[in-house]
């Protein structure tokens, strides 16, 4: 490794001999257009595009196999090479069909791009075009359009490299080029759709996301998965205030450019679902009953105040923010005096791979416990309390953003309550036994941060609107069609609920309770637990940005 | 202002010759325009019991062409896009047949539509157009959103259209 200094486009450049000239000019901040080139995948060096001029070198040569040279001097957009990138534009574009009104890819398509950029916007060829296979189903989740295919090679090497398994091959030649799984195999791996997002055309889509919307027409929101303890940074898709697709935002230090498919694709789907807890209810004859939110928070403050404060537990939750378990646990220690708070594990042991897969399947454990979702002094752990509804000691429970209900001990002990009060987004094992249900919002839908198992912490935007906000106001992305939506049009509505974020639903009951919450935001709590608990010293949302910070 | 008074020049018209001031011959003049045009026979369409052919140039409210019975529209959106007055939206769906994508909903928010064409110009399909129909009655904004029902009208309809827009491209 020696360093080199380069010229391109003029300007000089230092850098280090290692570097091809496509890396050096982008870490300069000089764009050469590719296909094939990944800055995380070997080089393939086979569409061609990022032709390149380099003094005394008889040829043009491609950037992406190139290596830098002290004394080089490269210019990346003369004469000969917008001719010979409009020549390979033009090759590339013989076999490569008009799909683009019907295909997904449409809108953050780079051959799209590039034909407009780089393209002389005509083609000198009249035979017909080849045919391939267009409705594929190389894999489970992931749909193939042989048409479309430019043979980069990025979706077999992503699998070869990043995934480990070898199940994508090139089969035929020239321009009947096309990829197969291997006999026997399909794209089956837990990371597959990620060959959606390489792929620079649209060939490869997403089986979920196909046909659901045009790309223009939704917002994106930076955010992070909640698959897991890894907390992949993510970007949420939202049309009609539906979350549509998640796609992977490049963090070298959490996820690198990838996510799995279960975050992809199984953690958002009950933000949309039919089963939304849609406002606080109380059981009232046995029945959950709708009632406002004052009603709701009044009878919990009421219910609470007839146990002493041995007899109450508390079970916070790792699928919750670092702020709401914070509010929950003064609120459990400081207004009530109790010692009795913990979180139920998630962890599924040997549930883990090598790339990005963790065993505890929930996204905020470490921060739950750092912000004191841990049993007091001589309190009570998930077992504990469980032993003390078993024999009538607990007698209310206070359960957040977790279906406690799941677990096996706790379910066959938890109708000897007298008291259980708990905050959901859907339907599930224990709205169906709570005696109030306080409609929590989803991570989609709050402000706040998540610790994940590196101790790193991140944050979480709201993507989908709730009845306490409003897009515009609120500072959420808008769409197209958020922006311009009035009251009689049926776009840019899609249903809103009446949840809130949990730590203001504490943070309310605890005040009518005699509590001193006076946070207006969430950024307000984390300022205190910032000032309270000493791995989060010095923290602020605009530190952690939108690429985390890690505890000390 | 002084400086504009300076700059002006008084001009004088000429007085009126004598025949002029009299009036009578413009009068006369004009009572025998009046009298031809009375018995020449009318032009005037009696409308709504005579209605006039629009000529295929005349934009009236957009329609879905249908050929064998099902829509060409492939849902790409590009109408909703391009329209200025954000009119249309469309949710596409998968189908069986070739063209693998279709509008499952389309919607036109006749009350937003301006007539401006540009859906039937970007369309890649020749599947949104431009009618003859111009008489447009609702009683309520739900009413005004045309859904495919009324939308979707037979190829054989709005040939002459087609002929118009390929012979003027
Ligand atoms: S399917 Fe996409 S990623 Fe794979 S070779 Fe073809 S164009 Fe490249
Ligand atoms: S690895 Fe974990 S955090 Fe990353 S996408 Fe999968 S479930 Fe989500
Ligand atoms: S005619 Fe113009 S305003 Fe009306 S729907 Fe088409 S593009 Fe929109
Ligand atoms: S532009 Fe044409 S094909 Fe595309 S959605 Fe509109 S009507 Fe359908």
């Amino acid at each position: 490794m020696a360093n080199v200094k380069v010229t391109i486009n003029g300007k000089l450049i230092e850098t280090d001999s290692t570097r091809t000239i496509i890396q050096a000019a982008r870490e300069n901040g000089i764009s050469i257009p590719h296909f094939c080139w990944h800055e995380k995948l070997s080089t393939a060096g086979n569409c061609r595009i990022c032709l390149v001029d380099v003094e005394k070198m008889p040829k043009l040569a491609i950037a992406c196999m190139t290596n830098v040279a002290e004394g080089m001097v490269v210019n990346t957009k003369n004469e000969r090479v917008v001719n010979a990138r409009e020549a390979v534009m033009e090759f590339i574009l013989i076999n490569h069909p008009l799909d683009c009104p019907i295909c997904d890819e449409a809108g953050e398509c780079k051959l799209q791009d590039y034909a407009y950029k780089f393209s002389q916007g005509y083609s000198r060829f009249g035979d017909d075009k080849v045919h391939k296979n267009k409705r594929v189903e190389i894999g489970p989740r992931v749909m193939f359009d042989a048409e479309r295919c430019i043979s980069c090679s990025r979706c077999i090497r992503f699998c070869d490299e990043i995934a480990g398994v070898h199940q994508l091959q090139f089969v035929n030649r020239g321009d009947h080029t096309t990829i197969e799984t291997f006999p026997g195999e399909t794209l089956d791996n837990p990371y597959s759709m990620n060959v959606v997002d390489i792929c620079p055309v649209g060939a490869l889509t997403n089986k979920d996301f196909r046909f659901k919307s045009r790309v223009w027409e939704m917002s994106f929101t930076e955010s992070i998965c909640n698959g897991c303890a890894r907390g992949c940074n993510i970007e949420i898709g939202v049309r009609n205030n539906g979350i549509l697709r998640l796609t992977p935002r490049t963090n070298d230090d959490v996820n690198s450019n990838w996510m799995c498919d279960h975050g992809r694709l199984d953690t958002w789907k009950h933000v949309n679902a039919e089963d939304r807890i849609t406002g606080p209810m109380v059981r009232k004859g046995g029945i959950l009953v709708d009632v406002g939110w004052d009603e709701a928070m009044a009878k919990v403050a009421g219910e609470l105040k007839l146990f002493n404060k041995n007899e109450i537990a508390f079970i916070g939750s790792a699928f919750a923010s670092n702020e709401d378990n914070y509010v929950l646990a003064r609120f459990a220690k400081e207004v009530l005096g109790s010692k009795h708070i913990d979180r139920m594990s998630h962890r599924i042991d040997g549930g883990d791979d090598a790339l990005l897969i963790r065993a505890d399947k929930t996204p905020n454990d470490t921060g739950a416990a750092l912000v004191g979702i841990v049993p007091g002094e001589g309190g009570r752990d998930i077992e504990g309390i469980v032993q003390g509804i078993r024999d009538g000691h607990i007698k209310a429970l206070y359960a957040i953003d977790d279906d406690i209900a799941q677990h096996p001990e706790l379910e066959k002990v938890i109708t000897k309550l007298e008291f259980f009060a708990v905050h959901a987004s859907n339907a599930n094992k224990s709205t169906r036994i709570a005696d109030v249900v306080l409609a929590s919002s989803t991570y989609a839908e709050r402000s706040g941060t998540i610790t994940n198992f590196q101790k790193r912490v991140q944050r979480l935007r709201p993507a989908v609107v709730t009845l306490e906000r409003e897009r515009a106001l609120d500072g959420l992305t808008m769409s197209r069609l958020d922006k311009f939506a009035a009251p009689n049009d049926s776009w840019g509505k899609g249903p809103r609920r009446d949840s809130r974020a949990s730590w203001r639903i504490v943070a309310a009951i605890g005040n009518i309770m005699g509590g001193k919450f006076k946070y207006m935001t969430a950024e307000d709590v984390f300022t205190d637990i910032t000032h309270t608990v000493d791995a989060f010293k010095g923290l602020t949302y605009l530190k952690i940005g939108s690429k985390g910070a890690l505890l000390q | 202002m002084e400086k504009y008074l300076e700059k002006s020049v008084p001009v004088r018209k000429k007085d009126l010759s004598f025949w002029q001031k009299l009036y009578i011959p413009a009068i006369l003049q004009g009572m025998k325009i009046t009298m031809t045009e009375f018995f020449k026979p009318s032009v005037t369409i009696e409308y709504p019991e005579v209605r006039t052919v629009m000529p295929d140039s005349f934009r009236g409210r957009p329609i879905l062409v249908a050929e064998n019975g099902t829509e060409r529209c492939v849902a790409c959106g590009l109408c909703a896009r391009v329209c200025p007055a954000l009119a249309i939206e469309v949710q596409a769906g998968e189908t069986e047949l070739g063209k693998e994508r279709y509008p499952e909903r389309f919607e036109i928010n006749m009350v937003r539509c301006i007539f401006c064409g540009f859906c039937e110009e970007v369309c890649p399909e020749e599947a949104i157009i431009m009618s003859q129909e111009y008489e447009l009655v609702f009683t309520s904004q739900k009413e005004a959103l045309f859904g495919k029902d009324k939308l979707v009208k037979p190829i054989e309809e709005v040939r002459t259209r087609l002929d118009f827009l390929r012979k003027s491209r």
